[in-house]
């Protein structure tokens, strides 16, 4: 080589110099970025950091905003309510099977106090767990008969916390439209793919399905780990309808995805022992892989749980983020809850009355008759969101001054994926709770629940024909002029 | 991954920012020794070893498998969770599971009642004996200033509550769930931190999470700590604005993030952003740091940021007066935009609150997930908070607060540095009621907390992954309900079982010094 070396004519070498040169110059140089960003100098940052005006943190807030002014309830919520100082029959808290002011409940929730104070100053992991949290998953566990239940300390944060500790991204989720919120925050949070179906619609469910089907033939082994869902709820609450459980079972089997379902409606009122919808059904637990309910409408207590198979409900006691992370449910509400379920098991009569009476003019009842709570909507709309709200707020009043309580849906307009039309919510309650107050009314329920049916009726008719005449309602109050006797 | 320290056990007096703090900061995270670190390591490789071989052992069913099967009928079905990811908790997690969820029947205050457990298969399973080991001191609640109690003023109010309002309320906030008793408790907090109005939630978690995408969406910024908790996590993911992170309580790192945003603007469009939120914590509960308010606050009026302070575990804990961190450190509360809080703590009830100017807790009784969707507070938990509020404002007319404010504090720094005289690390803040103590092995996490209940002394151990890998600690949390006496006995048991398992790591003796008697200024004063 040293030989060739001197061989090579002397251009050659020089060339190669050079070129030995450049590479190296080339190695030791700053790389170049095509999109570097440009270099600004410190003066030009000083004064962009100057001139930079952030949005105020909250943007204002008109005074006469609906949401702000809320209505003042004092003593107790029961059957009779004192909103703004006037007292009215309760139609609008979920207090489904009156539990809210029973004696016993009371009684073992003071024992409880008396006994563990109040907080429980801690997450479960860390010495917050006590033993009415346990007696109460078994007492759960065991009144819906499966096998493990698991306690949440807030109703919210049950489902939104149980969705994403199975479904995590790149799994798919298939969901009814009319989910409500706490779902939606679940699914959020799971980063999951989310495909909706239309309300109750199962053939388009299973449109879905197939079309998944066919996806995973295409790329079957990324379909081998893909988790599939479908999240349903018992008693919808924004439509106040059932899903038809026995065909969403067939479609499981079939297309091998896994339910969940929420009952925080239907725990408690539906089905013959108050077990929910399975039960009203007749399907076999088992084949639902987790129910999750909250405790904050039947049982009248505070807090949510979920139960099923222990294979799927022990993997929430360490990836649930609402239960590891967050303080227990405080002793005395806990007690509460399995007092409700004592009373609930010794009386397993039907659990919901119907109140459907005949319809209103110019309001639907939306809502299967057997729902304890249902939806009164508008006939027909204005066209604006805001001004049906303002009717309905109208009515509302209206009803509080004649001394039945009732209540505007609430709904964030802004935040919610398919916004409810607007509505008020109309609880019918159960038999049971109304043989309670009969007392206090001295008169039959029935008597007061018509009465306050007609106070609606009136309601409706005076503020619809106070309406500045539109032509949607010409109509109907030219039917309503008719009846003129005024009974209070 | 090791983390240095800041201080090698000598004062940091904040130089750079020497007019902003009133009183000396003292933080000190002392660096793992490295021997302790290899050793660490390997304990955990052979664990992972022992994890592999077991698995091994029970796929060919050599080993009899506990864990639970999926349905018979759903065997072909995709299978719910992946092997790889319960690895750690099947094989490292079981083996120390007895030192977690442990039941109690008493109430969780200074001592408290274990329900005996016993495991006959290596705790996959266990039993309860039916047996009580009463009088078990309690390290583990957070308790700080004793109102978890059955008896007194709290109790009697809470009791009478229930009688009269009930237990539920079965119904939201804007719905028809907003009882006087709400009203009166949300005006009592805002006079309590010192600012215009206040909103309390019902859980604190969701207080957090639910907020949070209140006040920040698409086009926003988030700054935050790199140990926040789980719900400002997860609060800063559903509200869908980009998030960076910063070093753990490092302003030079905030300062830099903050520079770099605002020049160049939003990610790709360049655009300037919208709003830039800082989310800190008042106290880091698995270190027990403070966050430096004064730089954080100077930062954010610098640059024009808005400041979000969690002050899950420090109101009612710090502070001459009990009112938090910004009390502690003598700032005005306008200055924080939002303030968030838990009553969890220090109030011995259950619920957060959000605090700050009307116009931003008028805009959250509109806006929050919660106020629409979510149940009210129950009416006893909120008169428990009503009553220890005042309590602690010296409002019902004794001294019991300030009293046990000032206990708590004396008992922190007594606990604190008893410790490091006997040679352990001890992670944070001087005056932090929540005390790290370094194990550092797997093996050492189990039994430290079986030798402390051994002795009648229930603790708190964490390992990963709530803290780093090698980092694994024991966390005591000091209350104002612990006497000096108590604290003698712990301090006591906690010397003998370090001398036994071998915790006493730190490389810095500090000479004991004479027992002094504590006078009142404890807060102008501390030295060693």
């Amino acid at each position: 080589m040293v030989q060739a070396f001197y061989e090579a004519p002397a251009y050659h070498l020089i060339l190669e110099g050079i070129l030995i040169l450049w590479i190296i110059r080339l190695l030791f140089s700053k790389t170049y970025k095509l999109h570097e960003t440009y270099k600004l100098t410190e003066k030009e940052k000083e004064d962009l950091i100057e001139e930079w005006q952030p949005d105020p943190l909250v943007p204002p807030i008109s005074k006469d905003h609906p949401s702000l002014n809320y209505d003042v309830v004092t003593g107790p919520p029961s059957h009779k309510i004192i909103i703004n100082g006037k007292e009215c029959i309760n139609f609008a808290s979920f207090n489904f099977l009156g539990l809210l002011d029973n004696e016993r409940v009371k009684q073992k929730a003071l024992a409880s106090l008396k006994k563990y104070g109040v907080g429980t100053c801690g997450p479960r992991g860390f010495y917050g767990t006590f033993d009415v949290h346990l007696e109460l998953e078994s007492r759960l566990a065991k009144f819906m008969k499966t096998e493990e239940a698991i306690i949440y300390s807030y109703g919210f944060a049950t489902i939104a916390s149980a969705i994403p500790a199975y479904s995590k991204r790149g799994d798919i989720i298939f969901v009814d439209e009319a989910a409500c919120f706490s779902i939606q925050k679940g699914l959020q949070a799971s980063r999951s793919f989310i495909k909706y179906f239309k309300h109750n619609d199962m053939e388009d469910l299973e449109r879905l399905l197939k079309e998944q089907e066919l996806e995973d033939q295409k790329n079957p082994r990324k379909a081998r780990v893909t988790r599939k869902f479908i999240v349903v709820e018992g008693l919808y609450i924004n439509t106040a309808d059932v899903c038809p459980l026995p065909e969403l079972v067939k479609l499981k089997y079939k297309y091998k995805v896994r339910i969940f379902l929420e009952e925080s409606m239907s725990f408690g009122v539906l089905g013959e022992h108050g077990r929910g919808v399975t039960e009203h059904f007749g399907v076999n637990i088992d084949d639902i892989d987790l129910i999750s309910a909250n405790m904050e409408n039947a049982v009248a207590s505070i807090g949510g749980f979920c139960c099923g198979r222990s294979f799927v409900i022990d993997h929430q006691r360490l990836s649930g983020q609402g239960y590891c992370f967050s303080a227990s449910l405080p002793p005395m509400l806990a007690a509460a809850a399995i007092e409700a379920l004592n009373i609930m098991e010794e009386d397993p009569g039907t659990k919901c009355c119907s109140v459907h009476s005949n319809l209103t003019p110019g309001l639907r009842l939306v809502g299967v008759p057997f729902a304890p709570a249902l939806h009164l909507q508008l006939d027909r709309s204005s066209g604006s969101r805001d001004s049906d709200m303002q009717l309905l707020r109208n009515i509302v009043d209206y009803c509080m001054q004649r001394q039945v309580a009732l209540t505007l849906a609430r709904y964030l307009e802004k935040e919610e994926r398919f916004l409810p039309p607007p509505r008020y919510v109309n609880v019918g309650g159960n038999h049971a709770s109304w043989v309670g107050c009969s007392q206090r009314f001295q008169s039959d329920p029935w008597d007061e629940l018509a009465k306050c049916k007609n106070s609606t009726v009136k309601a409706v008719e005076l503020i619809v024909v106070a309406v500045p005449h539109t032509d949607q309602y010409d109509l109907q109050s030219n039917n309503n002029s008719r009846r003129t006797d005024k009974k209070e | 991954r090791e983390r240095h320290d800041q201080s090698h056990a000598a004062p940091k007096r904040g130089q750079h920012h020497g007019g902003l703090y009133k009183r000396p900061f003292v933080e000190s995270f002392e660096e793992t020794p490295m021997l302790v670190a290899v050793l660490t390591y390997m304990g955990y490789g052979i664990l992972t070893i022992f994890g592999y071989l077991r698995d091994f052992l029970r796929q060919w069913k050599i080993e009899r498998c506990h864990i639970a099967r999926e349905k018979e009928e759903q065997r072909d079905f995709v299978p719910l969770y992946q092997d790889f990811e319960n690895f750690y908790t099947r094989n490292l997690y079981m083996r120390i599971r007895d030192n977690w969820n442990r039941p109690i029947c008493s109430v969780p205050g200074a001592k408290m009642d274990l329900m005996e457990r016993a495991s006959h298969d290596y705790n996959w399973t266990f039993e309860y004996t039916g047996r009580v080991v009463h009088d078990v001191i309690n390290l583990g609640s957070y308790n700080y200033l004793g109102f978890a109690e059955n008896t007194g003023p709290c109790a009697e109010s809470a009791a009478e509550v229930t009688v009269k309002y009930g237990v539920g309320v079965a119904s939201s906030r804007q719905e028809i769930g907003n009882l006087d008793r709400h009203e009166e408790m949300e005006k009592l907090v805002a006079k309590f931190l010192g600012v215009e109005s206040a909103m309390a939630f019902g859980m604190g978690f969701a207080t957090n999470s639910m907020n949070i995408p209140a006040l920040t969406g698409k086009g926003c910024l988030i700054l935050s700590d790199e140990l926040n908790h789980a719900s400002l996590v997860l609060g800063a993911r559903l509200s869908g604005s980009i998030i960076r992170v910063f070093k753990h309580n490092n302003m030079q790192s905030l300062e830099k993030l903050l520079r770099e945003a605002i020049v160049h603007g939003q990610p790709r469009t360049h655009r300037p952003w919208k709003k830039i939120l800082i989310v800190v914590e008042g106290i880091y509960s698995m270190e027990g740091s403070i966050v430096r308010l004064p730089e954080v606050i100077a930062l954010k009026k610098h640059y024009r940021a808005y400041l979000y302070l969690d002050e899950a575990h420090s109101i009612g804990a710090l502070g001459p007066r009990g009112r938090g961190v910004v009390d502690y450190f003598g700032l005005d509360p306008c200055d924080v935009d939002v303030m968030m809080g838990t009553f969890t703590k220090s109030f011995g009830a259950a619920g957060g609150y959000i605090a700050g100017k009307r116009e931003l807790i008028e805009y959250l009784r509109s806006h929050s997930h919660s106020a629409v969707y979510a149940t009210s507070m129950s009416p006893p938990v909120v008169e428990q908070i009503i009553t220890s509020m005042k309590c602690i404002m010296g409002e019902d007319g004794t001294t019991i607060g300030c009293e046990r404010v000032r206990r708590l504090a004396e008992n922190t720094v007594y606990f604190r540095k008893r410790l490091r005289e006997m040679g352990f690390i001890i992670y944070g803040n001087k005056d932090s009621p929540v005390v790290p103590m370094m194990l550092y092995m797997p093996a050492k996490i189990g039994a430290f907390g079986r030798e402390m209940l051994k002795r009648n002394i229930g603790v708190v151990v964490v390992g990963f992954p709530a803290t780093p890998i090698i980092e694994s600690r024991a966390r005591f949390c000091i209350s104002a309900s612990h006497s000096r006496e108590l604290l003698d006995k712990v301090l006591g048991a906690i010397c003998e079982v370090g001398d036994v398992l071998q915790l006493k790591y730190s490389r810095h003796r500090i000479q004991p010094s004479l027992v002094r008697p504590f006078d009142d200024s404890v807060y102008e004063d501390i030295d060693d």
